[in-house]
């Protein structure tokens, strides 16, 4: 009987070795399954500060390295878990901007709520008056090829008047830039540059996005911004100049999502769906780069989703809020790329549109107003097989 | 001529090192310890160590060395030797009823060099022993009882070391007794001490950790709140049955005053541990496992980052498969052995979504042991550990083996 037990025991425990050496040395994801890693053609020496802005980008901050005393997050990964779209958990609030004229709260601590604080100090709170608007982080991937989209393209993309008749009317946001940045050969219009990023396109390029994120986000000073958001005094900077600009490489070089089944047939039906019902009519598809300093940016074709264009998205995407001379109603069309991957970073689940409020793809669309109407009513119009292969399309983006 | 001195001194110097180095091995004596009636609070007397001559004094350590080749989501940093800790304790019987045990550790070749217990033992009555000087504190079994050749694990268990602190020793002082009667032994500890500091919800780990609080080197000095912490732990042993512990520590962790003025308020932890452990009579298997839950005063206004409340446990099974002379050693013993560790960093919901927060981590680790003596282990052990973030996001999934031996000396 005891041997009969021993036996038992020791089977049981060589099955459970075998079972978990079965599973040993987990591959590597294939590269269409993730958003991070590295555009093409990076040299070595490319690689080794792509993966020093990468250590930078996963820095956690704490009181003793500057963070606060209110913020938003410790780090940036905890925006951006995996390189992809945020959650509710770390969605930032901005206020006190209601036109295009400026934002009348900067004294009172806008436009960015630090709605969390060190243990002894007191959150900010939205002050009476201001009208706000709550943003989910995007995704970082394939910025690189965003910020190097020449202003030519963009303005050639934009139909302010509408004279091709479709109903859409993208405009660029003209933005006021910081000291800080040398906007080199950028479009000028009386003294205003093309914003890029963000959800109002109101950042510049991805320096001006970093240093803001660092400072509104994390409460990090720099000699870029060396205004503390506690105190709204200057005071030492307390990231260094080389974290910053390795960030700003990391940033520029994180690979463009891959597309999956790109040769399935009901994939390619609903890409011509898309087409078809003019989501491209923003969402554009083909774009090339310019000349860029970093060889695997220059001159390249890519597939954002796209135009970089600010939209009316009707009223009910109307937060009352608004940056640069975009109206309240206005929003800069989001990439796509990388939509199917979005739940892999929102914990399993959809946080859409520009406030994380539509929980499914097709939710998003049907949020969708303003110039987006007809491709909405289009949308609804389709057969249910239809609608599944524009959405089967837009999952594996 | 000046090379026909120094030749002379060389010979002379190396030739009466070698004299010196010829120690009469019958003025060390092996100490031979009474391991029938231990509870886990005995475990830092309770090792193998070495008698100098007829001196008080008892001298003993152990050393732990591996290799390691680990993935994370398939990405390797390759083979890794890694010097885990060299211990080295010294007791002494000052006198009668009273004692001295000092531990020194050396971590990762040196790295980290730590005085991890060094105290005096006054014997008043079996049921009331004064220690006062550098304590671990016995919260949990896995703090009392660590020394690596004990385990047939490399990692030492991640909730004992990780979400408890493992090793947390502090300058202290308190009370411990024990008794027996029949086939039971009672023991309780209590003791006040050094406490944790406002790390323990600041740190680079983004997310509540006490063992951050070991990093900070002015908690030999000075307590952070000025209030000290204490730790208490009873404990029941049946010599059929197996040995159970239920322990806690608390105290108010954050700097609360400074100068005499308030800068916040008195915040708190409290951990409650529970150990169990017993060798299965038919075929001695042995078990040991430990669960814990952490309460930590986190501000309501400061990120949901820091979790207020952690839970997680382990348990080891251990089968001897075969026990006989191997290789020539007398009694070797040939064993098999599987870890399953869980530990929930967050316990809790999101205030925006009323969804669960995350960041937890499983892991099952097989083991192959092989022990020449009681005192040697040479082990190959198989991890597989996954762990999620703080949105529950697709786990990151870390596997491989390491390969190590660790001795008493």
């Amino acid at each position: 009987m005891k041997t009969i037990f021993k036996q038992i025991t020791t089977l049981s425990f060589l099955s459970i070795m075998l079972i978990s050496c079965e599973t040993s040395y987990v591959d590597i994801p294939a590269d269409d399954e993730v958003l991070d890693g590295t555009i093409d053609g990076l040299s070595n020496e490319e690689l080794a500060r792509f993966l020093k802005g990468d250590v930078a980008f996963t820095e956690v901050f704490t009181r003793q390295t500057g963070l606060g005393s209110t913020f938003v997050a410790t780090s940036c990964i905890s925006c951006h878990a995996g390189d992809g779209k945020g959650h509710p958990f770390t969605t930032l609030i901005r206020f006190g901007q209601a036109d295009e004229f400026g934002n009348t709260f900067l004294h009172l601590g806008g436009p960015q709520l630090q709605n969390r604080a060190l243990p002894g100090y007191t959150p900010e709170q939205i002050p009476f008056g201001a009208t706000f608007s709550k943003f989910t982080p995007p995704a970082n991937t394939g910025l690189g090829f965003l910020q190097y989209l020449t202003d030519a393209d963009i303005l050639a993309m934009a139909d302010p008047n509408d004279s091709d008749g479709d109903g859409i009317s993208g405009v660029p946001n003209w933005i006021t830039i910081p000291s800080y940045i040398n906007p080199e050969n950028a479009v000028n219009q009386n003294g205003k540059y093309i914003g890029r990023f963000g959800k109002k396109a109101a950042a510049f390029n991805l320096l001006h996005q970093t240093v803001n994120a660092y400072n509104q986000d994390m409460g990090i000073t720099s000699t870029f911004n060396p205004i503390d958001v506690y105190t709204n005094e200057e005071i030492d900077p307390e990231v260094a100049n080389v974290t910053v600009n390795d960030l700003v490489f990391y940033l520029k070089t994180l690979k463009a999502p891959i597309q999956r089944n790109q040769n399935d047939t009901e994939v390619i039906q609903g890409r011509n769906l898309f087409e078809q019902i003019n989501c491209t009519g923003c969402h554009k598809s083909n774009l090339t780069t310019g000349y860029s300093p970093i060889t695997g940016l220059s001159f390249k074709s890519f597939s954002p989703y796209t135009d970089m264009l600010l939209h009316d998205m009707g009223s009910g995407l109307d937060d009352g809020y608004t940056e640069g001379i975009a109206k309240t109603y206005e929003w800069r069309t989001p990439p796509l790329w990388g939509l199917g991957l979005s739940a892999n970073s929102q914990g399993g689940q959809y946080f859409l549109m520009h406030d994380g409020r539509a929980r499914s793809i097709e939710q998003a669309i049907s949020m969708h107003g303003g110039e987006a109407t007809g491709s909405r009513t289009a949308f609804n119009s389709l057969s249910q097989a239809d609608k599944n292969a524009v959405l089967k399309f837009l999952k594996s983006l | 001529m000046r090379i026909s001195i120094s030749y002379i001194i060389l010979c002379f110097f190396l030739i009466s090192n070698t004299i010196n180095a010829q120690i009469d091995p019958s003025l060390l004596k092996r100490v031979s310890k009474d391991t029938t009636k231990v509870l886990n609070m005995d475990a830092i007397y309770n090792r193998p160590t070495l008698n100098i001559n007829k001196t008080p004094i008892a001298i003993g350590g152990y050393v732990e060395t591996n290799w390691q080749h680990l993935t994370t989501d398939g990405v390797s940093e390759g083979h890794q030797f890694q010097a885990r800790r060299l211990s080295i304790f010294m007791s002494s019987s000052i006198g009668k009823r009273v004692k001295f045990l000092s531990e020194l550790e050396f971590e990762e070749g040196g790295n980290e060099i730590a005085i991890e217990f060094a105290s005096v033992d006054v014997e008043f009555h079996p049921l009331a022993n004064f220690r006062a000087g550098i304590i671990v504190n016995p919260i949990g079994a896995f703090n009392q009882n660590h020394d690596g050749p004990k385990w047939e694990f490399t990692d030492r268990p991640i909730p004992a070391t990780q979400m408890l602190p493992g090793t947390f020793s502090n300058v202290g002082a308190g009370l411990y007794g024990k008794k027996y009667h029949k086939n039971w032994m009672y023991g309780y500890e209590a003791y006040f001490s050094g406490s944790f500091d406002n790390s323990i919800i600041e740190n680079t780990q983004n997310k509540t950790y006490l063992p951050a609080a070991k990093d900070n080197p002015d908690r030999f000095e000075e307590i952070n709140s000025g209030i000290p912490l204490f730790t208490g732990k009873i404990a029941v042993r049946n010599s059929k049955i197996g040995e159970i512990g239920l322990s806690y520590m608390g105290g108010v962790y954050n700097k609360f005053q400074e100068d005499g003025i308030i800068i916040d308020e008195k915040r708190s932890v409290n951990i409650f541990a529970i150990d169990f452990n017993t060798t299965l009579p038919n075929t001695k298997t042995f078990i040991t496992t430990e669960f814990a839950w952490i309460n930590v005063d986190v501000p309501s206004t400061y990120s949901q980052q820091f979790g207020s409340k952690q839970q997680g446990g382990f348990i080891d099974i251990v089968q001897p498969i075969l026990n006989r002379t191997m290789l020539g050693w007398e009694k070797a013993t040939l064993n098999v052995a599987c870890r399953l560790e869980y530990v929930d960093w967050n316990v809790g919901k999101f205030n925006e979504t009323g969804g669960n927060i995350g960041e937890d981590l499983w892991s099952v680790v097989s083991a192959i042991s092989f022990r020449p003596n009681s005192q040697t282990v040479i082990r190959l052990n198989y991890r597989l550990l996954k762990q999620r973030d703080i949105l529950s996001n697709p786990p990151s999934i870390t596997d491989g083996f390491n390969f190590g031996i660790s001795t008493y000396f």
